[in-house]
């Protein structure tokens, strides 16, 4: 399919939104309250979470790592979910912000599991005794690393950037077989790393104390990720119009 | 507080992180905005 074969059926409606004088219209509106929800929502967690939460019982105030570190995976895993999403978006319906999208959210989505990682490790040393361990969970979130590192190197591969794009979104969709392992690892492998403590199935196995800190750190991470992908995002929409224009004059000058 | 060696370190890693990301993109943006402008001057509306 050529870039002038119309959108399959069902993506006219998500092309309406793909204008991207709109997008930055629209955009331009969203960032300034996304980014300061982000900001004020992970500042008061942060501030609950250090200094108001309880420590625990078992791990003191290791535990306090967790507010950072667990919102940190789970935006690893939800980066990459989108990353996944923009690369459907992208394949089969052609949406043209989708591409310029994703090229923004894998160094972001790297950027997060590799705090993951880090956070994950400062943790473990005092808990574990050992930075390291290959453990399942451990090891699946490398994995993901891997993958987001993959999927940044092979969009900036080619000459032709619709090809980078392309070779960018199968790769993350043959990834995204590693969501489901990361979150399960814990189940279906004996771990060094906890299970689950907050679940959609059933009530968290935590103190309410230490919950609500996590999750308005989870939300204000969030929306946080959110802000800088957009920004981004807005960056590459107007880089791209810049080139545009720029090839436009250096044709009419050639024509001439 | 126990651990506090850990704990900052945590903190100050994600600090840095996020705030480099979030500096570059939008100092990104502000020039890629200055940029059009100069360029397309419909872009300031």
């Amino acid at each position: 399919m050529d870039a002038t074969t119309p959108p399959p059926p069902g993506g006219r409606t998500l092309h309406r939104f793909a204008n991207p004088g709109r997008f930055l219209r629209i955009s331009g509106r969203v960032l300034p309250v996304v980014a300061l929800l982000g900001l004020g929502l992970t500042l008061t967690g942060c501030v609950w979470g250090l200094f108001f939460a309880p420590a625990d019982w078992q791990q003191g105030d290791a535990v306090r790592i967790m507010y950072v570190h667990v919102p940190a995976a789970w935006l690893a895993s939800f980066g990459y979910l989108s990353l996944a999403i923009c690369s459907v978006l992208s394949l089969v319906w052609r949406h043209p912000l989708a591409d310029l999208a994703a090229a923004e959210i894998g160094p972001v989505g790297a950027a997060f599991t590799a705090l993951c990682l880090a956070t994950g490790s400062i943790w473990g040393k005092p808990m574990w005794g050992a930075w390291w361990v290959w453990d399942a969970r451990l090891t699946s979130v490398l994995v993901l690393f891997f993958l987001y590192l993959g999927h940044v190197a092979l969009v900036r591969a080619f000459d032709d950037p619709q090809r980078g794009y392309r070779a960018g979104a199968i790769l993350a969709l043959i990834g995204v077989v590693n969501l489901p392992i990361i979150k399960f690892s814990v189940d279906w492998w004996n771990t060094l790393h906890q299970p689950a403590t907050i679940k959609f199935t059933g009530a968290p196995t935590m103190y309410v104390g230490m919950l609500w800190p996590l999750l308005l750190c989870a939300l204000g991470f969030t929306f946080g990720f959110v802000a800088i992908v957009l920004a981004r995002t807005r960056a590459a929409v107007m880089e791209r119009r810049i080139r545009g224009l720029l090839m436009a004059r250096a044709q009419e000058a050639d024509a001439r | 507080m126990t651990h506090l060696t850990y704990i900052m370190a945590a903190y100050g890693l994600t600090v840095l992180v996020a705030g480099v990301f979030a500096v570059d993109a939008w100092a990104r943006m502000g020039r890629a905005r200055r940029r059009l402008a100069a360029i397309d001057p419909r872009a300031n509306r």
